[in-house]
């Protein structure tokens, strides 16, 4: 809306102009101390950017000489470490089984996680809620391989009998078949183990997700006769949407990498399997874990190190994928309020 | 019409004030769209007739109201999809397994909810009551998992633990035969290596983590929106990855040995993203208007993060220092390649193998031994206890503190604000 006033406009003066002073440019002089501050906290910025540059060079380099043995073939063979240049090793028995564990963890654990998150945000009394919060964040904190012992003298044993049980009837699935018995040890009670301890981490991230949910939008919900579950389906869970991706893919790339609960569970082959229920299966994480002590070999530790090389770039497409979406939904976008 | 002939023709519920006392007393029949206050010498009437409502609305069903009928409908539905699985599970098809039995019967209790609450109320209540059901029974389920594992733990740790021992000695006397063994086997050497490597990675990690987050914060600049992109790619990294990390970068090269320092070098590849996001965020609340005052006044950059930002942060960092160490200390896998794990106790976190409470379990749990296992479960509760601890002392950080000194805290940072900015008169700034 411009309002066309019509006023006379000035012409410069051509012989006035040298008189108008030239504008000074601010610059800001840090003095030496300030100087110095500036460039010691740009420095250890830089160090960050550089450790992981380091991280994936060293890998790489190190894996290098593995690489070269076995080529691309790495990627679809899944024999144990050769000894002399014929190689049929490679990473893919490990990488299905990582596949597998993350998918069956995924399945599990997320529905758990959000129902938990909407319990935390939606259901929970307000006087429970922050001692509720506070639980979840613990068991986040602790330690793996407490999950690991608990997962395998009291999980474990109660499993088997889901799995015998699944193993029977539910067959048809080709995931669940069963065709060498014993049920211990299997990917599936692995996956029950990485989707319990990715449950608090998911169930953080939603959580606060979801109680930014706008309150005037529920409020209007609520007000126009909806029950709570119909509040929740029409406000919450579209407004969190964008978060709730974001949350299962950082819970997938915790999953991907969880090693020492996986390695306590699994006893690891050089098997690609997808018969989820009976022993076996490794995962790449559990592969240089345990394969670890034992360096024999031509290639020394050198093939261990290329499937640690695997295992850091795809946690790092996953959770740099993941930290994206989560902070877009954080920032509001695709909101209309 | 006569009033009887409309009391009865009106709608139940429809006031019209035709009761007959009212008749036999005032023989008038007011029109009800202006209604007056009729003295009434009975007291039966009711005293101001309201405009007529066209039906009487059903009583509203609220959700939330959960009264006895609910409770049966939830009994019932529990009671008969127990009967109902257990005839299926066991008598038709013979299936086997608690753990199945049980899910099982979750389903179906859920099915049967789902279909007696719209039995007896609605289907629109019925769902909601379901979905409240599932998510409630989630998160008990959780919680329940957690309370368990912590409380196993200690079960299986707690009978068998001679104190003294455990934390005065390491594995050097251990004697397979000796039926005594857990009085002659400690953990003080994990302990003592926790200890050393953790603070190391404190020590390296934390001022690298601070320094970062002023960085990415207050001093910003070029660059900084890809190192906050590198520090959430990093908190992403596999911990077994930076165990390889290290070990090949300088255990391969043979700049270090096994050794404790390795292994810390390993915890601040982890640490160091963990800790400078969760002080990014500490120090992006602190309020603005301190920063500015504080430049203000003439101080110069570093004084002011030193003198006002910091402070104000303090405890902040201190809780994400805390939960940092709380991840750290039960990392396992990045130990496994450059702490090496000792049975025997090593003071010089530089020079050899490192033994380590992770570590004790990891290697105690896989042998044969029973006294090792219960060794191995000694050093999870261990563990455990002191993950709790520091979880603790980080909630009791990152509380506000308690209503007299928050007042206080307030209280100054309105006198400090309020002597920097002495409020001008709107008629003096006009002018």
């Amino acid at each position: 809306m411009a309002i066309d006033l019509d006023l006379p406009t000035r012409q410069p003066d051509p012989d006035r102009q040298s008189a108008v002073p030239t504008p000074i440019t601010i610059t800001r002089d840090y003095s030496t101390p300030d100087k110095v501050f500036r460039r010691g906290v740009q420095a250890s910025g830089l160090g960050v950017f550089l450790l992981l540059v380091a991280i994936g060079s060293f890998l790489a380099w190190s894996g290098w000489p593995a690489f070269k043995v076995a080529g691309w073939g790495f990627f679809t063979h899944s024999g144990p470490v050769q000894i002399g240049s014929k190689a049929d090793f490679g990473v893919l028995a490990s990488l299905t089984g990582t596949v597998e564990v993350a998918f069956v963890a995924m399945l599990v654990g997320s529905p758990v996680a959000i129902c938990t998150a909407l319990f935390l945000s939606e259901y929970a009394p307000l006087g429970t809620r922050r001692s509720l919060i506070a639980m979840i964040d613990l068991a986040a904190a602790i330690p793996s391989i407490i999950f690991g012992l608990w997962a395998f003298f009291e999980l474990q044993p109660n499993v088997v009998g889901l799995s015998t049980w699944m193993g029977n009837h539910l067959a048809f699935i080709p995931f669940f078949k069963v065709t060498s018995p014993p049920l211990n040890a299997s990917i599936f009670i692995a996956g029950l183990v990485v989707g319990i301890m990715i449950v608090p981490i998911v169930a953080s991230i939603c959580r606060e997700v979801f109680s930014l949910a706008p309150p005037g939008e529920r409020e209007a919900a609520l007000a126009l006769g909806a029950s709570r579950w119909q509040m929740i389906r029409t406000v919450v869970l579209p407004f969190g949407r964008g978060g709730m991706i974001g949350a299962i893919m950082l819970g997938l790339g915790r999953a991907l990498e969880e090693t020492i609960a996986v390695s306590i569970i699994l006893g690891g082959s050089y098997k690609v399997t997808t018969q989820i229920l009976q022993h076996g299966g490794s995962t790449i994480s559990q592969l240089i874990a345990t394969n670890f002590n034992q360096s024999g070999g031509a290639l020394g530790l050198h093939d261990l190190l290329l499937c640690g090389f695997v295992l850091f770039l795809l946690t790092l497409v996953i959770n740099l994928a993941a930290s994206a979406i989560v902070n877009r939904s954080r920032s509001g976008a695709g909101v209309d309020l | 019409m006569s009033p009887d002939s409309i009391s009865q023709t009106a709608p139940e519920g429809v006031l019209v004030t035709t009761t007959s006392a009212s008749t036999q007393s005032n023989p008038v029949v007011p029109d009800p769209r202006t209604p007056q206050p009729v003295p009434d010498p009975v007291g039966t009437v009711p005293p101001t007739p309201s405009a007529p409502r066209p039906r009487r609305l059903p009583t509203p069903i609220r959700p939330s109201a959960f009264g006895a009928q609910d409770v049966a409908v939830l009994v019932g539905a529990a009671v008969s999809s127990l009967c109902l699985v257990w005839i299926v599970f066991y008598q038709l098809t013979s299936l086997s397994g608690g753990l199945g039995f049980l899910i099982c019967w979750y389903l179906a209790f859920l099915g049967l909810t789902w279909f007696g609450t719209a039995q007896v109320i609605e289907r629109q209540v019925a769902t909601d009551r379901v979905v409240a059901t599932i998510v409630v029974s989630a998160a008990m389920l959780v919680v329940g998992i957690i309370v368990f594992i912590v409380a196993w733990v200690t079960y299986k740790a707690v009978p068998s633990i001679h104190w003294g021992p455990l934390f005065t000695k390491d594995q050097k006397y251990f004697q397979v035969a000796d039926p005594n063994a857990l009085n002659t086997v400690g953990i003080l050497h994990a302990i003592i290596g926790t200890f050393e490597q953790v603070a190391l990675a404190v020590l390296i990690g934390v001022p690298f983590a601070v320094a970062t987050a002023i960085y990415l914060n207050e001093v910003r600049g070029f660059g900084s929106r890809t190192v906050r992109t590198v520090v959430t790619a990093m908190s992403g990294t596999p911990s077994v990855v930076a165990g390889v990390f290290i070990y090949s970068m300088l255990i391969l090269t043979h700049v270090l040995s096994y050794s404790g320092f390795a292994a810390s070098l390993a915890l601040v590849v982890i640490l160091l993203p963990s800790v400078t996001r969760v002080v990014e965020e500490v120090l992006r609340v602190v309020p603005s208007g301190l920063r500015e005052a504080s430049q203000a006044l003439g101080a110069p950059e570093w004084r002011t993060v030193w003198s006002v930002v910091l402070p104000t942060a303090r405890s902040g960092v201190v809780t994400a220092v805390l939960l940092g160490i709380a991840r750290i200390v039960g990392e396992t896998a990045p130990l496994l390649f450059t702490a090496f794990g000792s049975q025997l106790i090593n003071w010089n976190a530089f020079s050899s193998d490192q033994g380590a409470l992770p570590l004790v379990i990891w290697s105690d749990v896989r042998q044969a031994q029973p006294v090792l296992i219960d060794l191995a479960f000694q050093a999870a509760f261990v563990l455990m206890v002191l993950v709790l601890i520091l979880f603790v002392l980080a909630r009791l950080f990152s509380r506000p503190k308690g209503k007299g000194g928050k007042r206080k805290a307030n209280q100054s940072e309105d006198d400090f604000m309020a002597r920097i900015f002495i409020p001008i008169p709107i008629e003096e700034r006009e002018s």
